[in-house]
């Protein structure tokens, strides 16, 4: 469903991406793992194809380097501040694809998938009119993951997923997007430094590390191999390999 | 500085400026190109009308309102000196539908829209809202840019024709209670002596200030730089570049239409 080879990236002088490669089958669960500024939401932006990479290559859904409106059908994308559109009621927030584009849908026909959509992230259907800036963070998330998987698009990324929530609710979400993946199949690869979205989401894991994937393996494997990259990672500890200053 | 090191400064100095208006002209080519092909987002250019346009009114018809008043009061002091008070009403009237209409107007519309419609893009870019537009199958430059030119270029003709009205009536104002104007004189006066093309070229001008208000605060906007001082910077230069450019493309159209 999903490969990516030899993938770079660099902003001016400062190599971000440094030869990604993987590949992800129909309906794996890939969480990718690293620490803050490793490059995790410019792989992302790379896949979609909102940014370019200088070098390598990503194939999704049978396409070559796509254009963000090429598979835009095919992917359903949660950004790591959910990025709703503040101009917009909420449920035109979830229905904004739907409502646009070749073979749109009615404005009635288009509110209640919104609506029914919602509600598969626990919304109900008072909160379809309200604007997002009057949610909190967690509404505004559940919201982003409606608008992500409205139509039930066959790919899946989300991008820290529980960052800035509460443990409460970074357990809710995790067990929505699990929920999610395995209902409807999909391919999904999550970006996250929570490790409970690791436990909760991941069929395998990446470890992201100075532009490579560093380590590939099981969710389980992941929590107790002897890497010390990992190591340092998954327990949170201030020595090793990892430098803290950055 | 040595000469040459302040050689080579304003050469840097100029040619980055040239590259940052080369930028901005291709930015304009490319929102053209865009508007030319469909879908339209009439939603959205409904609801640009009604910002840009409707809630713009107050100001343009206080700005039209004094600056009406007081050149009527200018114009009189000057046409005192030789004995031609006469013609207080036409030339107010000329000065304002020609010129300080659409110019003044359009520069207190930058202040207002420019720098709004840059802060509010640029914060969608910051927010990744942007992105997220291009993740769900739309174009960023159709869905924001697009509606924006179009109801900038439409919405700028009516309010300096609201503020042509506004002004003459300010100029009448002062004529009748300070000047010693007959108040149908004034006003017979000013409707005998002002031609078509007077009120035309400024409504033309006016339009063209329109899209490029749009213009710049949308190029500011999409081009600003990541966090909090990215959405300062672009609103800072969105009207700097708006009122700049309506300064010279006023002097630009003055030329065109007035120079025989
Ligand atoms: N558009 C950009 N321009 C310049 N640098 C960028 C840009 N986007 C990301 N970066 C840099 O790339 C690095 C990785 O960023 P990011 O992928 O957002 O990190 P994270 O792994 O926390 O998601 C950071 O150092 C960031 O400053
Ligand atoms: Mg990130």
């Amino acid at each position: 469903m999903i490969r990516v080879t030899d993938l770079s990236k660099r902003f001016g002088p400062k190599t971000v991406l440094d030869g990604v490669s993987f590949s992800l089958a129909k309906g794996e669960s890939l969480v990718v793992i690293g620490s803050s500024g490793s490059g995790k939401s410019v792989l992302l932006k790379c896949l979609l194809g909102l940014e370019r990479a200088e070098h390598g290559e990503v194939q999704i859904a049978g396409l070559r380097n796509p254009q963000p409106r090429a598979i835009a059908a095919q992917v359903g994308m949660l950004f790591q501040g959910a990025a709703l559109f503040d101009s917009l009621p909420v449920w035109q927030n979830v229905a904004f694809r739907p409502m646009r584009g070749t073979g749109r849908m009615p404005r009635q026909q288009a509110r209640d998938l919104a609506v029914e959509t919602l509600a598969r992230v626990g919304l109900g259907p008072e909160v379809a009119d309200l604007f997002p800036a009057e949610l909190s963070g967690g509404m505004q998330k559940r919201v982003g993951l409606a608008r992500a998987i409205v139509g039930d698009p066959p790919v899946l990324f989300f991008d820290e997923p529980t960052a800035g929530l509460d443990p409460i609710m970074s357990a809710v979400i995790n067990a929505l997007i699990r929920r999610i993946v395995t209902e409807t199949g999909a391919t999904a690869l999550t970006i996250t430094h929570d490790m409970r979205t690791l436990r909760d989401v991941a069929d395998r894991v990446a470890m992201l590390h100075q532009g490579r994937f560093h380590w590939q393996g099981s969710a389980a494997e992941a929590l107790t191999t002897e890497d010390a990259v990992m190591r340092q990672f998954t327990l949170g500890q201030v020595e090793g390999p990892i430098p803290t200053l950055r | 500085m040595t000469p040459t090191a302040t050689l080579g400064a304003i050469g840097r100095a100029t040619a980055s400026g040239f590259g940052a208006l080369g930028r901005f002209v291709a930015f304009g080519a490319q929102a053209l190109g865009w508007a030319l092909r469909p879908p339209l987002y009439w939603r959205e250019t409904l609801t640009q009308l009604v910002l840009i346009g409707w809630l713009s009114l107050p100001v343009i018809g206080l700005t039209a309102l004094f600056t009406g008043a007081a050149l009527a009061l200018q114009i009189h002091a000057g046409s005192s000196r030789f004995s031609a008070e006469f013609a207080v009403p036409s030339i107010t009237a000329i000065g304002m539908v020609r010129e300080l209409g659409p110019v003044l107007g359009g520069l207190m519309v930058a202040a207002r829209v420019a720098s709004s419609i840059a802060a509010e893009i640029a914060t969608m870019k910051v927010s990744e809202q942007i992105d997220a537009l291009r993740t769900l199958a739309v174009e960023p430059m159709q869905y924001l840019t697009v509606p924006r030119l179009l109801a900038a270029t439409l919405a700028m003709p009516v309010l300096v024709a609201v503020g042509d009205a506004v002004g003459i009536l300010g100029g009448w104002a002062v004529g009748v209670t300070r000047l010693g104007f007959e108040s149908s004189a004034y006003l017979r006066n000013t409707l005998d002596f002002l031609e078509f093309w007077d009120v035309a070229s400024g409504l033309v001008k006016a339009a063209v200030f329109g899209f490029l208000i749009a213009l710049a605060g949308c190029h500011a906007g999409i081009s600003a730089g990541r966090g909090a001082m990215g959405v300062g910077a672009a609103t800072k230069s969105a009207v700097v570049l708006a009122s700049v450019l309506i300064l010279a493309a006023n002097y630009l159209l003055t030329e065109a239409f007035f120079s025989a």
